[in-house]
């Protein structure tokens, strides 16, 4: 089952996360105190810090899923990476330096130190959680299929199980604090490990630019361009009908079929299984008597169903019939058959490029190795299956991301283009608010010495997450032009999250094991990537429900030593939950969940913070209300929607959620419905700050009584020193 | 000293001053908002009544896929930085200020 693991890959992961777990418990030995944490942090500088906030902040969503979805969806995905980067020039802007003027640790803190309200406090740790769990699913999809696609066969489930309990396990032995030196250790780490393939993909393959250019129409033009200036190339190109390339096929075990026969390759055409089973009774052989199946996959993958259009290097028919490996049986995946074609080209030395019109161009490997080089700069580029978006939807805006809800409805063309306005403006709303409502990332803020350090160290983070973004989507159009077979599966490995993963396994074919080393550098990235947001939600999550919940909500009365010993049980508690919810979402986009984590501290967080940094009228009452009206509001549009998306599969995950079948229709029909609930931020960002005005003035009188003093903590420069006048006049109340 | 004291302490615990300081620092976090705000929803909005000028080709790219995937970041980048710089001086003079008023309320010999 397990059959062929890279040696390489297993080694570079397993280094890095042996590296993770040991460098954890190492730092969190030497500051063992949670004042340690926050306190002796303040020294840390701005460089330090930035990188921290940065390795704590890029998860899996950014390693592997800004990538996958780029590839999927186009253009429209770039909004995640910009989005994910410009949402902390909100947080400068607004919130970063007179929250950390205040002084308070967490939200929670915050909005209990804002409002003098414990009340207040434990309505804030409720959203800890939700956020928390939303955010975790994502890094748990991450970890099921970057196992899976190490250890090949291994179901997605174990991945997520291993990897949910290693970490949770770590964390409930108290390794993994947030230590600012890991943290910025995995920030370091994840950059080299995108960075890296990149640069070098784009050096053999062509640059971001190249690759680009060849999407559309005029990248096929582009092609012909690059024949036209190479006229002897051109003229060797012929259409591959009636005349193409001669297959031989080996025996069939039981000498089913005679070894000298022949078949025409023809056609290439898209690698889609339901083109295959036609073909497959078709050529069943007449001798064969038991299930053996004789399989003539050039002729079923290179059928010219479509009208696709080959055109062949005549060069190519001086080489000998190269014979392939036929024997198949009716179970062996069509995966395996295309592989083991795809093997066979590549001993002979043929490449296939797309061509102009819907038309494939297959030439020696040495000529299209002339194409790419060829001034023009065309790229190498494999054929799309059908389930690709096709070149003109996948490049331009309004693409098949933000117009799914109208094309379910069959809106289609002109008519969708509104819709995918909105659709967009909703996301760009979710994801700029929402940074700022992250509960692991502010926590962060407070490690800076001052409200100006704080404000310089957002302004490093949003350089460093900035470059790195840079690179994702980098992947995703490479993936798109060397790798689409990405396309066909939706699920682990076969998805197209996983393409920051095996892409660099194509260089295997011209450069050995540098292809297997590069990836394994990419699992390592990957591995930081989900461990390190993992454990900081982790910590956030079972820090509210151990101390929160626990120990001033349940029973106020425990002890020291009775919280820490509900901080182990409650981090096996989150840990199992977060395993549990991971497990459902293998058929949800990496990406896609964690903006929908965004959307739910967008409508919560987000207005709770900037309302009561700059508006002295809010009371408890309004921001309370406020803040759980529109965080549950889009906590329940979002979960609508990922539940009728799963109950489609065909699988388990479908039968499990088949009650929400009936909303799919419902959608359908009320396209406008389906993005506000796919999307909430849009409405439920301004219903909340509305609510929080209006229940304010209704409760005027509960202002805080001290609320001009506030006010100039969070906003007073502290070289005027009142935050220590506001600390001894909060000791003069209490005593 | 005890005299001036209690003077500076009253103009910084005064409702003038706080509104003034919140005023000046919210200016100019909107002023960078809006220009931020101005280039994520216009992109949108070119691109939807501009298509075709959107889509045209620069080195390979579609004009809105330099703008969004590549030229954004630095454009972000450079309202942070003036943000910084005007924020950290607007606080580097309240703090003058307020020391000036100090020496200023000292008592004349």
């Amino acid at each position: 089952m397990l059959a062929a693991v890279d040696p390489s890959i297993v080694v570079l992961s397993a280094i890095t996360v042996l590296a993770t777990i040991f460098m954890g418990f190492w730092a969190s030995r030497k500051s063992k105190s949670a004042a340690d944490f926050f306190v002796a942090g303040r020294g840390v500088s701005v460089g330090w810090n930035a990188s921290a906030i940065s390795g704590e902040y890029l998860s899996a969503a950014s390693f592997m899923g800004v990538a996958g979805m780029v590839m999927s969806s186009g253009y429209d995905a770039l909004w995640y990476p910009v989005c994910y980067a410009c949402g902390y020039l909100f947080l400068l802007l607004f919130i970063a330096g007179p929250l950390r003027r205040f002084g308070a640790y967490t939200i929670p803190d915050f909005a209990e130190g804002r409002y003098d309200s414990p009340l207040f406090r434990k309505i804030a740790v409720i959203f800890v959680l939700f956020i928390g769990i939303f955010y975790t699913m994502p890094q748990m999809k991450g970890a099921g299929t970057t196992l899976a696609y190490i250890f090949e066969g291994l179901p997605y489930w174990v991945g997520v199980v291993l990897v949910g309990a290693v970490i949770t396990f770590n964390v409930a032995l108290g390794g993994m604090k947030g230590i600012t030196m890991v943290q910025a250790f995995q920030y370091w780490l994840k950059m080299f490990a995108i960075s890296v393939p990149v640069f070098v993909l784009v050096l053999v393959y062509g640059s971001y630019g190249k690759q680009l250019q060849v999407q559309g129409e005029s990248g096929a033009e582009k092609v012909v361009a690059a024949l036209d200036a190479d006229p002897e190339l051109a003229r060797r190109i012929q259409p591959a009908v009636g005349g193409g390339r001669r297959v031989q096929l080996g025996a069939t075990p039981g000498g089913a079929l005679n070894t000298s026969a022949q078949f025409l390759l023809s056609s290439y055409d898209a690698l889609v299984p339901r083109e295959i089973t036609p073909w497959r009774q078709t050529f069943t052989s007449p001798t064969s008597e038991t299930t053996m199946m004789v399989m003539p996959v050039p002729f079923m993958i290179y059928q010219s169903a479509t009208g696709r259009r080959t055109f062949w290097d005549t060069t190519l028919a001086s080489l000998p019939a190269f014979p392939i490996d036929m024997r198949y049986t009716t179970n062996t995946p069509d995966a395996e058959i295309v592989s083991r074609l795809e093997k066979a080209l590549l001993q002979n030395h043929i490449t296939l490029v797309a061509g102009p019109k819907n038309s494939t161009i297959a030439l020696s490997t040495a000529d299209a190795e002339r194409l790419i080089a060829a001034p023009n700069g065309s790229v190498l580029r494999a054929p799309l299956p059908a389930k690709a978006a096709a070149d003109a939807t996948w490049l331009n805006p309004f693409g098949p991301l933000t117009s799914k809800a109208a094309k379910a409805a069959k809106i289609e063309g002109e008519a969708a283009r509104p819709y995918a306005l909105l659709y967009t403006y909703s996301l760009i709303i979710a994801l700029v608010c929402g940074t700022a409502g992250l509960p692991h990332i502010l926590v962060r803020f407070y490690t800076n010495p001052d409200g100006a350090a704080a404000k310089r160290t957002t302004m490093w983070v949003m350089i460093l997450i900035g470059i790195f973004y840079v690179f994702p989507p980098v992947f995703g159009v490479l993936g798109r032009n060397l790798m689409p077979d990405l396309y066909t599966g939706l699920t682990g490995v076969k998805g197209t999250d996983a393409v920051v993963l095996k892409l660099p396994t194509i260089l295997k074919a011209r450069y050995g094991v540098l292809g297997s080393v590069l990836s394994g550098i990419a699992c390592a990235g990957a591995f930081a990537a989900f461990m390190s947001t993992f454990s900081g939600l982790l910590v956030s999550m079972t820090g509210a429900l151990a101390h929160d919940v626990y120990g001033r909500i349940l029973y106020p009365k425990s002890t020291a030593t009775e919280r820490m010993q509900m901080f182990k049980w409650c981090a096996m508690v989150v840990g199992g939950v977060a395993v549990l919810f991971g497990c459902f979402v293998e058929k949800l986009e990496i990406n896609f969940m964690v903006g929908q984590a965004f959307a739910i501290a967008a409508a919560s967080y987000f207005p709770l913070l900037f309302m009561s940094v700059w508006w002295r009228g809010m009371t408890m009452m309004g921001a309370a209300v406020g803040m759980l009206t529109g965080g549950i509001c889009s906590l329940i549009a979002v979960a609508l929607t990922n539940a009728s998306s799963l109950a489609t599969d065909p699988g388990a995950m479908g039968r499990l959620f088949a009650g929400f079948k009936p909303l799919n229709a419902f959608w359908a029909n009320h396209p406008l419905l389906r993005i506000l609930c796919e999307q909430p931020a849009i409405w439920c960002v301004p219903l909340a700050i509305l609510l929080m005005v209006v229940i304010s003035k209704l409760t005027r009188a509960a202002v805080p009584a001290d609320i001009r003093m506030k006010m100039l903590v969070l906003h007073a420069p502290e070289q005027l020193g009142l935050k220590q006048d506001y600390i001894k006049e909060h000791e003069g109340q209490l005593h | 000293m005890n005299s001036r004291e209690p003077q500076s302490a009253e103009h910084l615990h005064s409702e003038a001053f706080l509104r003034q300081l919140m005023r000046r620092q919210l200016r100019l976090s909107i002023a960078c908002a809006a220009a931020f705000l101005c280039a994520l929803l216009g992109l949108p909005l070119l691109n939807y009544f501009a298509p075709e000028l959107m889509s045209g080709r620069v080195g390979g790219f579609t004009l809105t896929w330099l703008l969004l995937g590549v030229l954004f970041f630095p454009f972000v980048w450079l309202i942070a930085w003036v943000f910084i710089r005007r924020s950290i001086a607007l606080e580097n003079a309240e703090v003058t200020a307020v020391q000036a008023q100090k020496s200023n309320s000292r008592p004349q010999p």
